[in-house]
């Protein structure tokens, strides 16, 4: 995953490119189709997104409507909208990767310490499947189980004697509510990683340990931690990327409009704004996406240093 | 992986000469304890979710099933039977999973094997283009006018197109590519006059039947899952895939059933709180039938990945 297009400068590698281009024809004719699939849809939507910058009107179409400069991100910024879902957008990511980060780590630590094989694959096979289930299921199903009157959770609850909740209305459980189906969800699948980095943790080290009469809690402390550490921080760097765009399917399908103080993110407020709204400001929305996209990648920009500085480990 | 299990072996040896140490029993106790525990807390929800579905509208909504059906009745599948908006989205989902599929794997493997040359001095300047979409992207709104002035905006294309292939899946296959087709065998090919779109056809895409299954397994749970493209592209209620039915009858109603006072609800929704669990369970079937049998690919597929970034 190097971004090496630095190596462009040298006038060697550029003689040496159209050498290339004679040589490899078959390999860039390869590459047309899913390169012009990229450039339509993926670059040309980066290049239409001038339109943040414009105001947009549809009989003028993005290139001949008029530019108006930073104004539709003073509006952003000026909104009274816009501290909502900045803080909900931000508090609902980092809740999500302070609780969510480490579980995989431990359940994964922990299935590495099973003898018991058939155990072990139990676990695994089981804690994999929810990963599966679509969004959309997935948000029926809490809906389904913390329903007022019918709902199971609530059910328990008055069974031991207590008040029904009204968890779908109420704002201050939303986070919660979205970060622990979270982990229910996908909690096993992240293990993969983990597990296959700790069967390449050199069993010399652990023979060693043992001879020393290490404890297996010992064992993992010092040897298997260490050894997933560098794949931990990858991933830790990949997920603060992902900040910005916290699942925004899931956190649309789990608004009402009773909890909304807390569900509304910047990408459902951009969707709101932009396609919902019966006057859509498409410029407006736009910038407010714009402005999303931007934060994300200095985020995982300034991760990414950060981590390089601190444990020469990196995505590139 | 063996290596380490010998390893285990030789330590399972020692340990029955020496007995277990007593901090590591009340370690083993302690873990077996806590994956029993995860075991239970994953697989409650789903039990419970079957449970609910089999058993008679009113034990459900009564608030009387809790881990096995209470008076089970097939009811509410009869009733998901008899509702074409499900079967409209179950063809439409299929069509979009299988086709949109196809392309991907065709774009995937077109773009992976270039990427995969190390003597293809080009490569860097398209990794780097193909990465930086993984970074940055214009936002739903240049998307979707992008969509409209293409003109295909309510069609079938919609569904197809927008998503043509995921970096992600074409980087493992790229590191799938790297790792098991040897330059050997490509001057093999070339001494024998083999050219390279040749090689690919004849040679990489038949060698590599591991890696364009696990792409096709990712690829068509991805359509099969996704929402949100069929909701802001499309308009037409023949056209919907299954997740547009299973919002409105899942979501949307759940919301309003939180407004109806309960004892109404009882009488008059008890059916359709079962045929939501029916729904839930006859929408993840296919890959729930699927899922045992490609789990290892998709495990091997994110292993792949994360050995070579």
């Amino acid at each position: 995953m190097r971004l090496a297009a630095d190596s462009l400068a040298a006038p060697r590698v550029r003689r040496s490119l159209v050498r290339d281009a004679r040589v490899n024809w078959q390999l860039h004719l390869l590459l047309l189709l899913p390169l012009t699939y990229l450039l339509i849809f993926k670059y040309v939507p980066m290049w239409g997104a001038q339109i943040a910058f414009r105001d947009f009107f549809a009989v003028k179409g993005i290139f001949g409507s008029p530019w108006v400069g930073m104004a539709n991100f003073e509006r952003f910024f000026e909104s009274p909208q816009f501290w909502t879902v900045l803080r909900n957008t931000l508090g609902l990511s980092a809740y999500q990767i302070a609780a969510s980060f480490p579980i995989p780590i431990i359940l994964a630590l922990a299935l590495n310490n099973v003898e018991h094989r058939r155990f072990k694959k139990t676990v695994q096979l089981t804690t994999y499947a929810p990963h599966f289930i679509s969004t959309v299921v997935m948000a029926g199903m809490i809906m389904r189980f913390l329903a007022l009157h019918t709902g199971v959770v609530n059910n328990a609850l008055e069974g031991l004697g207590l008040e029904r909740i009204s968890f779908m209305s109420s704002p201050e459980l939303f986070q919660s509510i979205y970060v622990i189906s979270g982990i229910w969800q996908n909690a096993g699948w992240g293990t993969i990683i983990y597990l296959a980095a700790l069967a390449g943790v050199d069993p010399q080290l652990h023979e060693a340990a043992i001879v020393d009469g290490a404890s297996k809690l010992q064992r993992t402390r010092h040897i298997d931690v260490p050894g997933i550490l560098p794949v931990a921080i990858i991933l830790l760097i990949l997920e603060t990327g992902r900040i910005m765009q916290v699942g925004f399917e899931k956190a649309f399908l789990l608004q009402t409009p009773l909890n909304l103080t807390a569900s509304e993110v910047i990408q459902t407020y951009v969707y709101k704004i932009g396609l919902a709204s019966p006057v859509p400001d498409y410029s407006f929305a736009t910038a407010i996406g714009l402005f999303n996209s931007v934060i994300n990648l200095a985020l995982i920009l300034v991760v990414n240093w950060t981590a390089r500085r601190l444990s020469d480990t990196s995505l590139w | 992986m063996v290596a380490r299990d010998s390893a285990l072996d030789l330590h399972r040896v020692v340990r029955r000469r020496i007995g277990k140490s007593r901090v590591d029993r009340v370690f083993d106790g302690c873990n077996y304890a806590f994956l029993a525990l995860v075991l239970v807390g994953v697989t409650y929800p789903l039990i419970y979710i079957v449970s609910a579905s089999l058993s008679a509208p009113e034990a459900t909504v009564g608030g009387q099933v809790w881990l096995l059906p209470v008076k089970p009745t097939l009811r509410a599948y009869d009733a998901i039977f008899e509702y074409r908006k499900v079967w409209i989205g179950y063809g439409n989902s299929l069509f979009y999973a299988t086709v949109g599929t196809a392309i991907n794997i065709v774009l995937t493997v077109m773009a992976a094997y270039p990427l995969s040359r190390p003597d293809f001095k080009a490569r860097h300047i398209y990794m780097a283009l193909l990465v930086f979409t993984m970074l940055f992207n214009g936002g739903i709104i240049p998307n979707y006018l992008l969509v409209r002035d293409l003109g295909i905006l309510n069609t079938r294309w919609a569904m197809l197109l927008p998503q043509g292939l995921l970096v992600w899946n074409v980087i493992i296959t790229r590191t799938y590519y790297q790792t098991t087709i040897s330059s050997g065998l490509l001057e093999a090919a070339r001494i024998d006059g083999c050219s390279d779109l040749r090689f690919v056809w004849s040679i990489v895409v038949p060698l590599s039947g591991a890696i364009t299954a696990v792409n096709a397994l990712f690829y068509a749970v991805f359509h099969w899952n996704t929402f949100f493209d069929a909701f802001i592209y499309l308009n037409k209620e023949e056209l919907y895939p299954l997740q547009i039915f299973l919002r409105a009858i899942l979501i949307i109603n759940t919301i309003e059933a939180d407004l109806i006072d309960p004892k109404e609800m009882e009488a008059l929704e008890g059916m359709r709180d079962l045929l939501q669990f029916a729904l839930i369970i006859v929408a993840s079937l296919p890959v729930l039938i699927a899922y045992p049998f490609v789990q290892k690919y998709f495990v091997r597929g994110v292993m792949i990945g994360s050995l070579k970034g």
